[in-house]
């Protein structure tokens, strides 16, 4: 047992100076027992209140959180299983696959409802829905758009408005962008007029949620599409500058799911991190913006947890769906 | 009695044999069902497989030389199920890898569109392999399209569990009905033999008759030999009753001649010796005569105790006439016959049988007891209606009680006297056959004491 240990603690710093990470933070420090290496998409400040909560309930664990892009988490854990215990993201489809792939302990004293989990193994504990949002000073005056078809409208009537000032995920590079857009797509033509005219509007690309809500609150963009709204909550105070609205004619919801790595050396302590996600507790208490739970979900528009949701991340379909997607947004 | 040799019972070997068919045809019930369900499942997973792999191949389409795929979203929701099995695949144009997961291969044995199947191992999980082959025309080539689609079988252990664990009970069931009714099937088949057990066992000594109930099928052979056996055993000892009858009779005859002759040259006869010889003679001829009758006496019975003419009779009457007639014969020995009776004492029986029974009990009193003597006769009513008989003669050995109704039977302390042994089987013959009992006692202060009740 020591001899591993030993070689973790060796290794982590290494391993911490060779990547770079978006944001680290250990918490408790003094702790005893393990550390727990957690992985994950979530930014730290919407994510510090649980692990806060779980710390104080096992003093002896110590968490490490390491927080990158979602396509970079499938890629750093892949390259190395055993180097985290936990692994957080929102990008669905590659937690799914990594699940598929067996990457994923299969933790069968966890008691969650079989629609937001699969193979008691991918746990999902968020339910997140993808936002359109605006500034509201942009819009005075006129109609709020409430639908994809009203943004379209409104976009075509006054360009001048929207001229590059519009903002979305460069599903190239954000794994839940690529969620968000293949799901739309799935779901309606309607997306592909969307991105026509965005295209047409010259759209700002953007990697995270946190870099387009931060444009919108400064007024660079007017309006971002397929932005997490949990994100934006934070800025939403009454009478505040940006308003979110989630379109009412097909929502789509993501689930943030957690599993613990197959190659965990502390699968105890692990499993009681998920349980501890599960349960809820430290998810609202002190956070600015609390990450919206579960049953907060509308099964109609909760993408599934199944396997279907590894077609997208096919080799020949993405590269389809990504020519597509740069022939209707990226226009010189 | 001995004890019969039994080997084996009927009942075990049929319980045994119903009860073994019973758990093999279970067994097999078991076996054959888990084996056509788990068929039937393997055959729903794989027509999903199939299914899916066949959508995927629709979805290609060659555009300038170059595959495009546009896996549908359908062909991997269809495989979703509840156990959430893992799902692989792998395309592959012309056997070179396109897309999904590398080494994930198997070879298609047969023609576009026509999926194969086989189990198999991929990522440390047992899985479902269907693999399905298309061809691409393009405009100046063919290309041949395979795809490899693989499934967990988590779903597929789970249902065969299932099923494996329904037709176990099914089994359990089949053969906790096949042993009750194999149970019920020998016990009726068994209680028609202790029907036939119980209606022999029950029969009187005397009944030799044949059987007459309905019995089944495969034992009408059995109860037809008993009924011939018993047919020929009843003949046999009618006969041998009969030979004796006929022969003690044909003797007695003669033994009247020759005693009435050895008694006329008594009279002639003046020289001791020959007059003692002579009354040893007619003594000898006495007691032979004493025998014939007697066994005369004891064949009659036999042969009457199945006919018995039953009548009203009076039982003081009828002893009072026989020690009337015998109290001649006690007068010689110097003895007394003291009778009395307390009135009529009406009873159902065969007049001829209970005098005979009486008359030789008498006969045995008279024979025992010491001159000068009185042999007490009684007729008594109740509880039972009974006649006692007493003298003060030796009594019966005590040990030997049990046995001396038993024929040609005779008391130790009977040497000297003269006797056949057949007068207490008489009297007991005759209680028996009107479900009467004789007593043997000792009197006290000496003398035997016997009682003859109806």
């Amino acid at each position: 047992m020591r001899l591993p240990v030993i070689l973790m603690l060796m290794v982590m710093p290494v391993l911490a100076y060779a990547q770079d990470w978006e944001d680290r933070r250990l918490f408790n420090p003094s702790a005893s027992g393990t550390v727990l290496r957690i992985l994950s998409s979530t930014d730290t400040a919407v994510f510090a209140p649980i692990i806060e909560a779980f710390v104080a309930e096992t003093p002896e664990t110590g968490v490490e959180y390491l927080v990158t892009s979602t396509a970079e988490i499938d890629r750093l854990f892949r390259a190395d299983p055993g180097a985290y215990d936990v692994v957080v993201s929102s990008a669905m489809d590659l937690q799914l696959k990594l699940a598929n792939d067996g990457y994923a302990l299969r933790l069968n004293d966890v008691a969650h409802p079989s629609w937001a989990q699969w193979r008691q193994s991918l746990f999902a504990f968020t339910a997140e829905p993808a936002a359109i949002v605006i500034n509201r000073a942009a819009f005075a005056g006129r109609d709020i758009p409430k639908t994809r078809q009203d943004l379209i409208r409104q976009m075509r009537d006054h360009p001048e408005i929207f001229r590059n000032k519009i903002g979305t995920y460069d599903i190239r590079k954000s794994g839940l962008g690529y969620l968000f857009a293949t799901q739309d797509a799935r779901a309606s033509e309607t997306y592909w007029r969307l991105m026509e005219v965005m295209g047409g509007l010259g759209a700002q690309l953007y990697c995270c949620s946190g870099d387009m809500i931060d444009d919108l609150a400064s007024g660079r963009l007017v309006m971002a599409y397929n932005v997490l709204g949990s994100y934006a909550a934070a800025r939403l105070v009454p009478g505040g500058a940006l308003e979110t609205i989630l379109p009412s004619d097909f929502p789509i919801t993501m689930m943030r799911t957690a599993f613990v790595s197959k190659d965990t050396g502390a699968s105890g302590a692990a499993t009681g991190f998920v349980q501890h996600l599960l349960s809820g507790e430290g998810g609202d208490g002190g956070a600015e913006a609390p990450l919206p739970p579960l049953d907060s979900a509308s099964q109609g528009s909760t993408i599934v947890l199944e396997p279907a949701l590894m077609t997208f991340l096919d080799t020949l379909k993405r590269r389809r769906f990504l020519t597509e997607w740069e022939n209707a947004i990226i226009q010189k | 009695m001995a004890r019969l040799p039994v080997s084996g019972s009927l009942r075990n070997q049929l319980v045994v044999s119903l009860i073994g068919g019973a758990a093999l045809l279970a067994l097999l019930l078991f076996l054959v069902t888990r084996n056509f369900a788990a068929q039937v499942a393997q055959e729903g997973q794989d027509s999903i497989l199939g299914a899916a792999a066949a959508s995927i191949l629709d979805a290609a389409a060659i555009h300038d030389g170059q595959v495009e795929i546009d896996l549908p979203y359908a062909s991997f929701s269809m495989l979703a199920n509840a156990s959430d099995d893992r799902v692989f695949y792998a395309i592959y144009r012309d056997d070179t890898f396109l897309s999904g997961y590398e080494g994930l291969d198997a070879p298609a044995n047969q023609a576009d569109g026509q999926p194969t199947f086989q189990s198999t191992e991929f990522n440390g999980a047992d899985v479902r392999v269907v693999t399905d082959t298309r061809t691409l025309i393009g405009a100046d080539d063919r290309t041949q399209i395979r795809i490899v689609l693989a499934q967990t079988q988590d779903q597929l252990a789970g249902t065969l569990e299932r099923i494996s664990r329904n037709a176990a009970l099914l089994g359990a069931g089949f053969f906790a009905l096949a042993a009750l009714l194999s149970f019920w099937a020998t016990s009726t088949t068994i209680g028609q033999l202790k029907t036939l057990t119980q209606s022999v066992t029950r029969r009187g000594p005397q009944d030799l008759s044949a059987f007459r109930k309905p019995v089944p099928t495969e034992m009408a052979p059995l109860v037809t030999s008993l009924n011939s056996l018993m047919g020929r055993l009843d003949q046999s000892l009618r006969q041998s009753e009969d030979f004796i009858a006929e022969a003690a009779h044909r003797v007695r005859t003669p033994l009247a001649t020759v005693r009435a002759h050895a008694e006329a040259t008594l009279q002639r006869v003046d020289k001791a010796e020959n007059r003692q010889a002579l009354r040893a003679m007619v003594r000898a001829i006495d007691e032979s005569s004493r025998a014939a009758s007697q066994l005369l006496d004891h064949a009659m019975i036999t042969v009457r105790a199945d006919h018995l003419t039953l009548q009203d009779v009076d039982l003081a009457e009828l002893v009072g006439d026989l020690v009337q007639r015998l109290t001649p014969v006690a007068d010689m020995k110097d003895l007394d016959l003291a009778f009395q009776a307390e009135g009529a004492v009406p009873i159902l029986g065969d007049p001829v049988q209970i005098q005979n029974a009486v008359r030789n009990l008498i006969d045995n009193a008279l024979k025992y007891a010491p001159p000068e003597s009185t042999v007490e006769i009684a007729v008594w009513r109740g509880p039972r209606p009974n006649v006692t008989i007493q003298d003060r003669g030796p009594g019966f050995p005590l040990h030997e009680m049990d046995t001396l109704t038993a024929r040609f039977k005779r008391g130790r302390n009977a040497e000297g006297t003269i006797g056949s042994g057949l007068g207490l089987t008489i009297a007991h013959d005759v209680a028996a056959a009107h479900d009467g009992a004789l007593t043997l006692e000792n009197r006290e202060g000496g003398g035997a004491c016997v009682c003859l009740s109806f």
